[in-house]
C-alpha cells in the first residue's frame, strides 16, 4: 500500500525566494543596471561603432588603416616601451621596500605619505615635475651642484619625464599591494626556514618568492592595465606627436579632434586586447607556480 | 619576526631606507617646488624665487574663472556622491545579505569598472554620451563619473555588511518592526559609519578623477582637475606661477578631503581595489 503524501505546494514567490530572490536581493538591481548602460553597453557599442568605418570600406576598414600605417601602429610599441619598464620597476622597487616595512610598528604614517601622490594625480605631478625636472629645476641643480652631470640632463617633453611621472603615480599604488600580499604570508615559515639554518637570501627565494608570485602576477597585471593606458602625462611631460605618442593619445586624436568616432573606437578596442593579451600571458604564466595558503600550519 | 645581524643584511636594510627616502624627498621637493613657484614674484635661474607674492591666487582666480569652476566641480561631485550612495550602498546589501543566482557575475560586473583603467573604457563611453546628447553638459560628466563610483561603493561596503549579524534584523522583525522602523532604527546607525567611509572616498576620487570627467566636459562642465589640465596644456600662455597658485588651490582642495577620509578609513582603501 502506498500512501500519497502530497508536495506542499510552494507559491512562486516561496519558490523563488528558495534560491534566494526576494526583495532584498532586487536591491541590487538598479546599481547592475547603471553598469550595464554605462560600461558594458558601451563597449558593446564601441566594438560595433569601430566596425562601421566613417570613411567606407569593408568591416575592419579602420583596424586595417590602424595596421598598415607605421605612425598608428607604432603607438603599441611606444606604448608598451613606456608601460613595461616601469610596472617592473616599480614592482622590484616596492618588493624590498615592503619587506622593510613589514617589520614596522606605524605602518600607517608611510602609507599616508604614499596615498598622497596617488589622490593628486597624474595632472598635479606632470605639473609639478615640469618645474622640479626642467633645466633650471631643483633636480638638476643638485646634480650640477654635486659636479654629477656637467650639463642639465634633459628630462620633461621627452620619455624620461612620462616615466617619472608613471613611477610617482604608479608606484605607491603597486607597493600597497605588494605590501599586503608580503604581510599575508605566515611568518611561522619564515622563521621554519631559519631554524633549519636559510640565510636571508634563501629564505627569500625559497620560501617568500613562490609563495608571493600569484599576487605578484596581479599587482603586475594591475599597474601595468593602469599605466598601459596613461594619458595626461604623456601630453603633458611627453612628446605627444613623438616618442610618447601612447595609444590613449591615439584613441582621443582621432575621437575627439577628427571626429571620427569609428577610429576612436577602434583605436580604444585594440587597446583594450592589448591589455587582454599581457594581462592573460601573466596570468597562464602564473599557473606554472604553486597556488594555496600561504599560511602554515599542520597537513 | 626575525632581524637578521649580518653585516650584509644591515647594508641592505640601508640601502632600501635610502631608496624609499630618495623617492619620498623627490616628491616632497616637487610639490615643494609647486607652492614656492605660485608664491614667487620671478624664479629662474637660482635656487629660490627672488621675492614673495600672493598676488597670482586673485590672478589665478580671476583668469580661470575658479569660482565658476569650483562651484561645477562641488556640484558634480556632491551629485555623484549622493547616486552612488543611493545605488551602492542597497546593492552593498544585497550582495552581503543573499546568495542568488548570477551573485558572483553580479560581483565580476562590478569589479570590472575598477579594474579597466578610465581612458580604455573612456572613449566608447564618451562617444554614447555624445551620441545621446549629454556630452559637454553637466549631466554627462556625472554619468561618467558613476561608472567607477557605485561599484566602488557596493565592493568597498560588502564585507562592512557582512560583519554586521544579521540576527539583530531578525530580532528587530520578532518585535515587529516594520521596513522604515528596521530601516530606520537598526540598518541606519549600523552602516552609517562605514557608508560614510566609502562616500567620502568617492568624493576624493572624484575630485581627482582626471580621465573621465576630461573625456565628456565641456567649457561649462570643467572640473577644477580638467581645468588644471588645460591651463598646463598651454602653459605658454599665462604666467607658470598663476598655474601653480591653481594647482595649490586644486591640492588644498583635494587634501582637505583625503585628510578628513584617513580619519575614517585605512590608507590601503583608498586604492580601493579588490585583492
Amino acid at each position: 500500500m502506498t500512501i500519497a503524501v502530497s508536495e506542499p505546494r510552494l507559491t512562486f514567490r516561496q519558490r523563488l525566494a528558495v534560491r534566494e530572490i526576494d526583495g532584498v536581493s532586487l536591491l541590487v538591481v538598479p546599481a547592475l543596471l547603471v553598469v550595464i548602460a554605462l560600461f558594458v553597453y558601451p563597449f558593446l557599442y564601441g566594438v560595433i561603432l569601430s566596425l562601421q568605418p566613417m570613411k567606407g570600406g569593408g568591416l575592419f576598414a579602420n583596424y586595417i588603416a590602424f595596421f598598415s600605417d607605421p605612425y598608428s601602429y607604432n603607438t603599441i610599441l611606444l606604448t608598451l616601451n613606456l608601460a613595461l619598464p616601469v610596472t617592473v620597476f616599480s614592482l622590484v622597487l616596492a618588493l624590498p621596500i615592503a619587506f622593510r616595512v613589514r617589520l614596522m610598528k606605524r605602518q600607517r604614517i608611510l602609507t599616508t605619505i604614499l596615498v598622497i601622490p596617488i589622490t593628486l594625480g597624474t595632472v598635479l605631478v606632470a605639473d609639478g615635475l615640469l618645474n622640479y625636472l626642467g633645466p633650471q629645476g631643483w633636480f638638476n641643480r643638485v646634480l650640477l651642484a654635486m659636479h654629477l652631470i656637467a650639463h642639465p640632463l634633459r628630462m620633461t617633453h621627452n620619455y624620461w619625464g612620462v616615466f617619472v611621472s608613471l613611477l610617482i603615480t604608479g608606484f605607491p599604488f603597486t607597493f600597497l599591494m605588494t605590501l599586503s600580499y608580503v604581510s599575508g604570508v605566515d611568518p611561522a615559515l619564515e622563521r621554519a626556514g631559519a631554524t633549519l639554518g636559510a640565510g636571508a637570501a634563501r629564505r627569500f627565494w625559497h620560501i617568500y618568492m613562490p609563495l608571493l608570485v600569484p599576487g605578484l602576477a596581479i599587482n603586475f597585471c594591475l599597474s601595468f592595465v593602469q599605466n598601459f593606458s596613461v594619458f595626461p602625462s604623456a601630453e603633458l611631460l611627453g612628446a605627444p606627436a613623438g616618442e610618447t605618442r601612447v595609444m590613449a593619445i591615439a584613441a582621443y586624436e582621432a575621437a575627439f579632434q577628427h571626429f571620427d568616432y569609428s577610429m576612436g573606437s577602434a583605436i580604444a578596442i585594440i587597446m583594450a586586447i592589448v591589455q587582454l593579451v599581457i594581462v592573460g600571458l601573466v596570468l597562464a604564466g602564473r599557473n606554472f607556480f604553486y597556488r594555496g595558503s600561504t599560511t602554515g600550519g599542520k597537513g | 619576526m626575525i632581524r637578521d645581524t649580518t653585516v650584509g643584511s644591515k647594508l641592505w636594510s640601508i640601502v632600501v631606507w635610502v631608496v624609499t627616502g630618495f623617492f619620498i624627498l623627490n616628491v616632497a621637493a616637487m610639490m615643494a617646488t609647486v607652492v614656492l613657484n605660485s608664491f614667487a614674484t620671478r624664479w629662474l635661474q637660482s635656487w629660490l624665487p627672488a621675492a614673495y607674492t600672493t598676488r597670482w591666487y586673485i590672478a589665478s582666480w580671476k583668469e580661470f574663472q575658479l569660482d565658476q569652476v569650483l562651484i561645477v566641480t562641488f556640484e558634480i561631485v556632491f551629485v555623484v556622491v549622493l547616486l552612488s550612495g543611493l545605488l551602492g550602498v542597497p546593492a552593498a546589501y544585497a550582495l552581503a545579505r543573499r546568495n542568488f543566482p548570477g551573485k558572483k557575475f553580479a560581483m565580476l560586473l562590478f569589479l570590472l569598472p575598477l579594474l579597466v583603467p578610465p581612458m580604455t573604457f573612456g572613449i566608447p563611453l564618451a562617444t554614447v554620451l555624445y551620441q545621446v546628447g549629454v556630452g559637454g553638459a553637466f549631466w554627462g560628466v556625472v554619468l561618467a563619473n558613476l561608472v567607477p563610483s557605485v561599484p566602488f561603493v557596493a565592493i568597498v561596503l560588502v564585507p562592512f555588511i557582512e560583519q554586521i549579524d544579521p540576527k539583530i534584523e531578525a530580532a528587530a522583525h520578532v518585535f515587529g518592526a516594520n521596513i522604515f522602523q528596521l530601516f530606520r532604527h537598526v540598518m541606519l546607525p549600523m552602516l552609517l559609519p562605514g557608508v560614510l567611509a566609502a562616500l567620502l572616498l568617492v568624493l576624493v576620487r572624484t575630485i581627482a578623477m582626471f580621465e573621465l570627467s576630461f573625456l565628456v566636459s565641456g567649457p561649462s562642465s570643467q572640473t577644477l582637475v580638467v581645468a588644471l589640465y588645460y591651463s598646463v596644456f598651454a602653459s605658454g600662455v599665462r604666467a607658470g606661477q598663476s598655474i601653480d597658485a591653481m594647482a595649490v588651490l586644486y591640492t588644498v582642495t583635494t587634501l582637505i578631503w583625503l585628510l578628513i577620509a584617513l580619519r575614517f578609513v585605512n590608507p590601503t582603501q583608498i586604492v580601493g581595489r579588490a585583492r
